[in-house]
């Protein structure tokens, strides 16, 4: 049985925060920026009172006596060092998520640190370390994706995925709507797609990205994702999304004319659909691959995929 | 401010003789005349850039392209698919446009060559600049590089039509041969060198009249903050602007002689040009924020009726900033794939900058605490910059977290960010400066009725216009986009609204300049309104200034507060 997404990641309007985090690495931004959120605010707050002391107290009419005062070391001190303080602090928090999506986890190194970890039965160590690396989709190694910007598309390569003659899938990722008066009505508006990137869940996704043209950068917000795409280079990034689910995101480089109508569409299923969907994309049928894909299965119907 | 007193002498019987208007406007040489042409001239092109935004908000009011589609379809006579794709490529130029005409032709000729070159001379008690005809040429070239940057909007840019529509930053390829062939992108750069060649010739300018021509006794830590802000500017325009000319240079030979400096083909590397934009691109916001930190302390100690709180470390928190301001710059660029180390680099030495502009926020407050205040206008505004600074700030804090920017990055949250330091700040410290200095400079009294409305509306409007951008950015809209998923739809709406708000209270300014020259009400006698709390020089002199001052210098007399 197929079922409806279980998860989807676009924009809510009226919504004042980040959109669902789908992977882990979101979920450490999140939790980051949520600290910073409180930070920011208490600092601001505090100037906001300040300043609404200093009108009630201090207008000409509360005080008629200016003091002459200009110097105090002690608060200098205090209003220098406290804020330094708190930025180390921020730091301290900063580097490790930034190294923990940067840098593109090392999979025999998790599989073997997972064993290691069981092995020596310390299993509350082993919980926290399956928090941020997952041994079980590390074992079963990379998925890799090549993104390649266009104007005013993106066009997907699975270098491992390749057909008898050694030809691998790839294909170009449109988006389906571009503004004109003969746009379709289906579909989330500037953010659907005729043929999506699709990726099996529970998978370490390499993708290399690169441009054919001018700057773009592929940026999928529900991942905390955004690696510019530039003629010339090759940029790295991974990902692992836990849920299936269908997951937007936009061109985030200005790029010409249709900057805005090159959206990024993710599907991410269970790996039984994703195998079935290479299958058919492998024969060439990539519409019968992009509709095999439209219902996502739910995560309970992976194992009758998986059986089959 | 350090001077207690000052010895006086106006040197009264002198003539105040001034040439006949073409020769006193066209080839001016006094430093007054000219900063007055270049505040004339930044309120011209303020209300270009101004309108430019207006198109900008008027469009994103609702899902769907609106406005951008009528005004082809009805000017052009486009039809169909080409009509789009001529709207799609006018938005985009029009969002560069906005962003250039702002920072090179409205920000900095009113913060550097208008405010600079009325006060800088006055507060260090100089007759006039250290090369005022260099001062003549600097102001006609940023007039030439205006005129150069609107042909270049009206001659062929890409394929979809006039004008260059790829950002104020102007990465290549984009702007490159491939990107935008027409002739649009040659004269934008032509543009950008000649405002470019006119803000060094006055950074030369400001530098050397600061450092030689102080009054008597006006040692450089007697100086008031706001000729320190302009050194500390002159000084980052000094040495970031040839590296944006370089860069531009590079841009032009790849454009036209064949070079291959950012064309990967060649073995260029179109991210060298983001290195070396961002090199200069750093250091000129706080180009576009020291004088207006200069402005405020000056404003906040007056009406205050103290002396500046921690006048040494408001003086050297500039100075760090604009050191540290050198070595950030790669912070605008942390999802072009740099390597791990370098962005915690990045993400490090930017944060540092938070510690002295906190200095700075904490010691306006420090200097306002146990004040007698009086809430003028220029006082209102102060306290609207310091608010809505620290607003930009923090989310400045949020954003040099290169792990939280990927996610932040080239959306709106990075666009509420800037526009809260610029707009609402350097904008903010701008107006605060002008009703600070109206009298002053023409004089005869604003009316503060008119004024308070303006201030009032544009505090509503911009923070309406600016604050649910956070939201939208922390949504996942991306920059430069003209049309946008409905999921964005609301806070969009709300934004143009906010525009709205402070179109009205851009009216009201009109307005009351108009009310304030009609009536002509006569400046205080004395030529300080603001009383005791006034200290610098320039309040020792009548408003207007006569049309030369000091014909012998004022001696700066006591230590002063220290």
């Amino acid at each position: 049985m197929l079922a409806g997404p279980a998860f989807a990641a676009e924009p809510v309007d009226g919504a004042i925060n980040m959109q669902p985090a789908a992977t882990r690495i979101a979920e450490r931004v999140h939790d980051f920026h949520n600290v910073l959120l409180v930070i920011i605010t208490a600092i601001t707050l505090l100037v906001l009172a300040l300043l609404i002391w200093i009108v009630v107290r201090y207008n000409q009419k509360a005080n008629k006596v200016s003091r002459k005062f200009s110097h105090n070391t002690a608060i200098e001190i205090v209003w220098t060092v406290v804020p330094a303080l708190i930025l180390v602090g921020i730091a301290g928090l900063s580097f490790p998520n930034l190294f923990y999506q940067n840098v593109t986890p090392n999979l025999g190194q998790i599989v073997a640190t997972s064993k290691q970890l069981l092995a020596e039965g310390k299993s509350a160590e082993h919980q926290a370390f399956t928090q941020n690396y997952f041994p079980d989709a590390a074992e079963e190694g990379f998925v890799n994706v090549k993104i390649q910007g266009n104007q005013w598309n993106w066009t997907y390569t699975y270098p491992d995925i390749v057909d008898d003659a050694g030809i691998p899938v790839e294909f170009v990722s449109n988006g389906i709507h571009k503004g004109r008066a003969t746009d379709p009505t289906d579909g989330l508006r500037l953010l659907s797609t005729d043929y999506p990137m699709v990726v099996p869940a529970n998978r370490y996704i390499r993708f290399y990205t690169a441009a054919a043209d001018v700057i773009h950068s592929w940026a999928v917000p529900a991942f905390a994702i955004k690696v510019d795409a530039i003629p010339g280079r090759l940029n790295e990034g991974w990902f692992l999304v836990k849920e299936p689910g269908v997951y937007y995101g936009q061109c985030s480089e200005l790029c010409g004319v249709d900057h805005a109508y090159m959206p990024i569409e993710v599907r991410v299923v269970p790996q039984a659909q994703f195998d079935a969907w290479a299958e058919l994309m492998k024969a060439g049928d990539f519409d019968g691959a992009a509709a095999s894909v439209r219902q996502i299965a739910s995560a309970e119907t992976e194992t009758k995929f998986a059986s089959n | 401010m350090p001077m207690d007193e000052v010895a006086l002498d106006h040197g009264h019987d002198s003539h105040d003789h001034k040439p006949g208007f073409f020769a006193r406007w066209f080839f001016s040489t006094n430093h007054k005349d000219i900063g007055t042409l270049y505040l004339i001239f930044s309120l011209i092109a303020g209300v270009v850039g101004y309108s430019l935004s207006g198109l900008i908000r008027w469009e994103l009011a609702e899902p769907g392209i609106g406005p951008m589609l009528w005004i082809q379809t009805t000017f052009f006579g486009l039809e169909g698919d080409a009509a789009v794709a001529a709207a799609k490529h006018f938005y985009n130029v029009v969002i560069t446009y906005h962003g250039l005409v702002m920072i090179f032709f409205m920000v900095m000729p009113a913060l550097i060559g208008g405010f600079g070159n009325w006060f800088v001379p006055l507060m260090i008690g100089a007759p006039d600049m250290a090369f005022p005809r260099m001062n003549n040429i600097s102001f006609w070239l940023t007039a030439a590089a205006f005129v150069l940057a609107i042909l270049s909007m009206v001659v062929p840019g890409g394929s979809a039509g006039n004008g260059f529509g790829g950002g104020w930053t102007l990465y290549p390829p984009l702007s490159g041969a491939t990107g935008h062939p027409g002739p649009s992108m040659d004269l934008l750069i032509l543009s950008l060198h000649t405002a470019g060649i006119a803000s060094i010739l006055g950074a030369i300018n400001f530098i050397v009249t600061i450092l030689n021509m102080r009054a008597p006794g006006m040692t450089l830590h007697k100086m008031p903050l706001f000729a320190w802000g302009m050194l500390i500017t002159a000084v980052l325009l000094l040495l970031a602007l040839p590296v944006l000319a370089g860069a531009l240079t590079m841009l032009l030979t790849d454009r036209n002689f064949g070079s291959q400096f950012f064309v990967p083909a060649g073995g260029g590397d179109p991210v060298m040009f983001q290195h070396l934009f961002w090199f200069f691109g750093h250091p000129e916001v706080y180009i576009m924020i020291l004088p207006a930190f200069g402005i405020i302390s000056h404003i906040v100690s007056t009406f205050s009726k103290k002396p500046i709180f921690g006048y040494l470390g408001m003086a050297y928190a500039m100075v760090s900033i604009g050191v540290i301001g050198f070595v950030v710059w790669a912070h605008h660029m942390y999802t072009v794939g740099m390597n791990v180390d370098l962005k915690a680099y990045f993400v490090a030495a930017t944060m540092v900058i938070a510690v002295p502009t906190g200095i700075k926020i904490f010691s306006w407050i420090a200097t306002m605490w146990g004040g007698s205040i009086e809430f003028k206008l220029p006082m209102l505004w102060a306290i609207g910059f310091i608010f809505l600074f620290t607003v930009g700030g923090v989310t400045g804090v949020v954003l040099a977290n290169a792990g939280v920017d990927h996610t932040l990055h080239d959306t709106y949250y990075v666009v509420a960010h800037f526009h809260y330091v610029l707009s609402l700040g350097a904008v903010f410290g701008l107006f605060a400066g002008w009703y600070y200095w109206f009298e002053k400079m023409f004089g005869i009294k604003y009316n503060s009725f008119l004024g308070g409305l303006h201030f009032w509306l544009m505090f509503i409007g911009s923070n309406v216009l600016f604050f649910p951008q956070h939201f939208l950015g922390l949504q996942g809209m991306p920059r430069r986009y003209i049309d946008y998923a409905d999921g964005f739809a609301t806070w969009h709406h709300w934004s143009s609204i906010g525009y709205a708000i402070t179109l009205v209270a851009t009216l009201v300014f009109f307005f009351s300049l108009a009310v304030a020259f009609i009536q002509r009400r006569k400046a205080t006698e004395s030529g300080n309104p603001w009383g005791e709390g006034a200290t610098t020089l320039e309040w020792t002199l009548p408003s207007p200034p006569p049309f030369h001052q000091y014909n012998e210098l004022p001696v700066v007399t006591t230590k002063g507060g220290h």
